[in-house]
């Protein structure tokens, strides 16, 4: 249909969107085993000494600590959550079902400013101090909903009369859970978990509004990137979020691509 | 199933008695497994954009420096006539829809490419590709450009290479929109490419036999079918846009002050919550009025 010119023109364009897409990330990544400690391109007297340096850095090693444990503390209660609301929300009529998943929408329709504002003048207005808890009811309110749309997708494929297929061989809510259910969704809940851990891991905005005084990891970026100093340190950090944060969505792509139990047989 | 074997029977009985209650009642089923999110994110979320708009209606006592709780416009009279607020107001929106505007002619060719030319393999590699940039982190997307455009950085170092004078882009409003055009990039391109797959070929080729050429094809067939998912991601683009503060920061320049960054001082340094929230509802509005024609233009189907 398209003409051989449209077509390679469309290819070319691709390929250079694509290109400006990834040389940047790939630029940084470089950056990381710099020799110099001048940010000069290009990248001089390959070396893995600011990993070694990163490491033994203690305000680096406390921040990384705070930022995985907020993240795995975020994906729990997301994957609660999200996939309690995914099953009202799939497999029942009732008042108010759309603005349910509106409400769930909400928080990444929004700019990050507005939820990181919201939160942290709702803390003062309940008087609430800054610590750990409130960064991580921040992070869950954007990070449910990719567990919920995770979770929603699998059960919107899934027949719900497997569940009444089991009930009526004789199991119970747990069993029917168990044996039925959880093989069905277990990937989706893996795969929406991963999301959610990325998300999280990463997050700056709401997070400088709701931790007060506590470093996490990107805070620990931005804040060494503004002031200027030890930049090829916060270059090797760099690197390592990038990879913690691109394998998690790799396996999630992954898991979701061959889906579950139903598909395969 | 051992389950079974071991369970008592007393207590299995209960169980299936209990589970059968909840399939007889399905709200029972619905408000246990509602409540806990809904009560969440209800109280925490909804709570905190009320509290958010309230508190833009307080004002901050300049003696004491502490907010006092009486009602008051003071604020939205400040922004609106102090010229400083209008510019950056105005600079923030003016950017966004560059960027927006940017964003839809570099994702155009991208998805119509992934959607109706290249071959499946190839197409699950672009998506890899459009994706993963997506979910790395945007900070260290925002700080690759940093040090891209800097002096001594890479851009500068090509643009020397094929014999081209360096491009003072650091710290500039340019370098922002650039950088903000890249970041949400991937935003613009998979309600696009939903968009440009869902059209039949048969549409296509009508448009031949009825003597279209290539661009009037374009022009009276793609582009109105593609247009929702045009305007889906430019909700993307145009909202997050508005709201940021990390890309003025860190690319921007002198005059380069974003809403955001307006708002994160007022929390962060001089403390004055209420003006911060007044200014905050800026985005907001701009973006209820954004959404409600998106959705008159059927943008939502193409989320």
């Amino acid at each position: 249909m398209e003409t051989r010119a449209t077509r390679i023109g469309f290819g070319i364009a691709t390929a250079l969107v694509i290109l400006f897409l990834w040389i940047p990330i790939l630029i940084i990544l470089a950056y990381a085993f710099n020799g110099s400690v001048l940010q000069t391109w290009p990248v001089q007297n390959l070396t893995l000494h600011w990993f070694h340096e990163a490491w033994n850095d203690q305000e680096v090693r406390s921040a990384l600590w705070l930022s995985v444990k907020i993240a795995l503390i975020t994906t729990a209660f997301a994957l609660v959550l999200g996939t309690a609301a995914s099953f009202a929300i799939s497999r029942f009529q009732f008042f108010g079902r759309e603005s349910v998943s509106f409400l769930l929408l909400l928080p990444i329709a929004l700019p990050g400013i507005i939820t990181g504002m919201a939160l942290s003048s709702f803390y003062t207005f309940a008087g609430i101090g800054f610590s750990i808890w409130t960064i991580i009811i921040g992070h869950t309110t954007f990070c449910v909903v990719v567990v919920y749309n995770n979770v929603l997708a699998r059960l919107r494929r899934s027949s719900p009369s497997i569940i009444e297929a089991s009930m009526d061989l004789g199991a119970d809510g747990w069993q029917t859970f168990r044996f039925v259910v959880w093989p069905v969704l277990s990937t989706a809940l893996v795969a929406g978990g991963l999301l959610a851990f990325a998300l999280s891991f990463d997050e700056v905005i709401v997070t400088t509004f709701t931790a007060g005084a506590q470093t996490t990891l990107p805070i620990w970026i931005l804040d060494t990137i503004q002031r200027g100093q030890q930049l090829p340190v916060v270059n090797a950090v760099v690197f390592v979020v990038v990879v913690l944060t691109v394998i998690p969505v790799i396996v999630s792509q992954r898991l979701t691509q061959d889906s579950g139990l139903l598909r395969r047989r | 199933m051992s389950e079974l074997a071991q369970s008592g029977a007393p207590v299995r009985s209960a169980r299936l008695r209990l589970s059968a209650e909840l399939w007889r009642r399905p709200w029972l089923k619905v408000a246990g497994l509602l409540a806990l999110p809904v009560v969440a994110f209800a109280v925490v979320y909804l709570g905190s954009l009320v509290a958010l708009f309230i508190s833009s209606f307080w004002e901050v006592d300049s003696f004491t420096g502490k907010v006092v709780h009486t009602w008051t416009l003071s604020n939205f009279s400040t922004l609106i006539h102090e010229p400083v607020y209008r510019q950056i107001a105005f600079r923030t929106v003016w950017i966004a829809a560059a960027v927006t505007l940017a964003d839809a002619v570099l994702a155009f060719p991208l998805a119509y490419f992934m959607a109706r030319l290249a071959p499946p393999r190839l197409r699950a590699l672009l998506f890899v590709l459009v994706l993963l940039p997506l979910w790395t982190s945007y900070l260290v997307r925002i700080y690759a450009w940093r040090t891209i455009l800097a002096k001594d950085g890479a851009l500068n170092w090509a643009l020397n290479g094929i014999g081209l004078p360096d491009a003072n882009l650091a710290y500039t409003n340019t370098a922002m929109w650039i950088v903000f055009s890249y970041v949400w990039l991937p935003f613009m391109v998979l309600p696009v490419y939903a968009a440009l797959e869902r059209i039949p070929d048969s549409y296509l080729e009508a448009s031949q036999d009825l003597g279209g050429r290539s661009w009037r094809t374009f022009r009276s067939v793609i582009f109105p079918l593609a247009l929702p998912g045009i305007v889906a991601g430019s909700i993307f683009t145009f909202s997050l846009t508005l709201g940021d503060f990390i890309t003025p920061a860190l690319v921007g320049g002198a005059n380069s002050q974003f809403i955001g960054n307006v708002v994160h001082n007022y929390v962060g340094i001089s403390n004055n919550v209420p003006l911060a929230a007044a200014f905050a509802l800026v985005p907001v509005i701009v973006m209820a009025v954004y959404l409600f024609v998106a959705k008159r233009l059927g943008a939502f189907e193409a989320l």
